[in-house]
């Protein structure tokens, strides 16, 4: 029973423990972006790694996921003789939920996984601590380019997304199943304000800043799993649970921001 | 002229789980001096440097470097001494994705306002000290051992640090490349007078540089002498260590 509580208190200190320290590292994190010095290549270096090289997944998922939101949307709106609406349907689908949920996922598994298992390796072959002990912060030097980067990427990235996703809800529900051209557009200009855009910005904003920082940590933090997080193996463990974490939470801040702004 | 402590180590004790590591380690660094820290595999001499560096904090006891407490500094005063220090650490801990050339200008990058033109003298200065000429625009994972250490060396001297920390600087190489290595840290030293901590096995070879030689065992300094008086010592655990690592012949005369 005892042996019972003590794993339980020590699974809970863990786990409170561990919330302390991303807290603490995405204060740090965000604070060496204002903290001079201010230098530019690393910020375009990392915008590249993580938003460019990110583009031709997010088109090709993009426009997938816009085909097939015209499909199920023109066969259930037709069931009322809506299907006017479905250029509307398939727009706001996008920018409040899919597009932002969608790119942060992509965005996760493609750049999120590889910063890091990066970041894990540095910690593990000692480039981190060689990094603190010639007196440069590693917050400063690694981080913040990263963060900088994801904060750009993350909102253009889910434009992207959702501008590909209505031109594939376009070529789908007005190419293949003939939906009326002008209703597509006309339903969509009349019905998506600007509060839908603003949500769909925020929440794009919000998860790039989670996925860096979560992805980031678990690398940062490798040596700190429980149960040993050295070698191969425990950048292999990081990296798991970065991505897992990441979606997981992701979902649950899109439920904590769509109850807020709705 | 009088020799002077610049780290202080007293009490030094550190736990990790059930295992009590250091068990009230005392020790003094004298500046421009050598002094190796040896003992056996796991007695946690690389723990100290750890300690000395800021990268752990200590249960209890202090480290003073420079006279200022290592064990509840700020983040602003741990910057500023650490600006005194160089680093070779065990595996060299080599920048993978940046080649020789921008492995020992990170610090000059980060850390000063030279223009790159001035980095790249200093650099190549380094690269000619260390002999790796034409290894600039090589990665780490195509350089040998030895070189890879000597990349190491050059970052950790590029700006012109007043203490150097080695970690075990020659793990892993053949008695020539370590030979090498001990002649071009001697070589620096005598330019650059420099305070060496050295961490090492390489027994009997080390004393040949070493101003001071402290044995760390079962968690604490057991004397920290001269390399002759060591070898000398009537301390039973230094003499048995002397005769362990050293053979009966040593135990009574220098090596030669």
């Amino acid at each position: 029973m005892f042996d019972l509580l003590e794993k339980l208190g020590s699974y809970c200190l863990y786990h409170v423990n561990q919330i302390g320290r991303m807290g603490m590292f995405l204060f740090y994190a965000l604070l060496s972006i204002i903290r001079p010095p201010y230098k530019i290549y690393p910020i375009i270096r990392q915008t590249y790694l993580i938003g460019t090289l990110s583009i031709f997944v997010i088109i090709f998922i993009g426009a997938f996921t816009g085909m097939v939101l015209a499909l199920q949307g023109y066969h259930t709106l037709s069931k009322f003789g809506a299907e006017g609406l479905l250029g509307s349907a398939v727009a706001l689908s996008l920018i409040r939920e899919l597009g932002p949920v969608l790119a942060a996922i992509i965005l996760t598994g493609r750049a999120g996984s590889a910063m890091c298992a990066e970041i894990g390796v540095m910690r593990n072959s000692e480039q981190i601590d060689a990094l603190e002990c010639m007196a440069i912060d590693p917050y400063k030097y690694i981080m913040a380019p990263k963060f900088a980067a994801g904060i750009i990427s993350m909102p253009l990235l889910t434009a992207i997304f959702i501008v590909v996703g209505i031109a594939g809800g376009y070529a789908v529900g007005v190419g293949m199943l003939g939906a009326n051209e002008g209703m597509y557009f006309s339903s969509m200009y009349n019905d998506v304000t600007f509060d839908d855009v603003y949500m769909g910005i925020m929440k794009s904003l919000c998860f790039g800043v989670l996925i860096i920082a979560i992805c980031s940590a678990k690398g940062y933090f490798v040596h700190l799993i429980r149960g040993g997080g050295f070698g191969a193996e425990g950048v292999s463990k990081a990296t798991t649970d970065a991505v897992v974490l990441s979606c997981v939470t992701i979902l649950l801040f899109d439920f904590i921001i769509t109850s807020v702004l709705l | 002229m009088s020799e002077r402590p610049v780290i202080e180590i007293n009490g030094l004790r550190k736990t990790f789980g059930a295992i009590e590591v250091l068990k009230g380690v005392d020790l003094s660094i004298m500046e421009g001096k050598t002094t190796v820290i040896v003992g056996g595999s796991g007695q946690g001499k690389s723990l100290i440097i750890k300690h000395i560096l800021g990268l752990i904090r200590p249960d209890s006891g202090s480290v003073q470097v420079y006279g200022k407490e290592m064990s509840n500094i700020g983040k602003k005063d741990l910057k500023e001494i650490r600006m005194d220090f160089g680093v070779l650490f065990q595996n060299s801990a080599l920048f993978d994705s940046m080649t020789v050339f921008d492995n020992i200008a990170l610090p000059l990058r980060e850390r000063t306002h030279m223009s790159e033109e001035e980095i790249s003298d200093i650099v190549n200065d380094k690269i000619e000290m260390m002999d790796i000429v034409g290894s600039n625009e090589k990665y780490p994972a195509q350089l040998s051992g030895g070189m890879r250490k000597r990349v190491g060396l050059a970052r950790a001297l590029v700006l012109k640090p007043r203490i150097i920390f080695f970690d075990e600087p020659t793990t892993g190489l053949d008695v020539a490349k370590s030979s090498e290595l001990y002649r071009i840290f001697f070589h620096t030293q005598q330019q650059l007078k420099y305070t060496a901590v050295i961490v090492s096995h390489d027994v009997p070879k080390i004393f040949k540089l070493a101003d001071y030689v402290a044995l760390l065992n079962n968690g604490v300094i057991q004397g920290c002498l001269p390399p002759e008086e060591f070898q000398l010592s009537d301390d039973p655990v230094i003499k048995e260590f002397v005769e362990t690592t050293m053979g009966p012949l040593y135990s009574g005369e220098m090596e030669v």
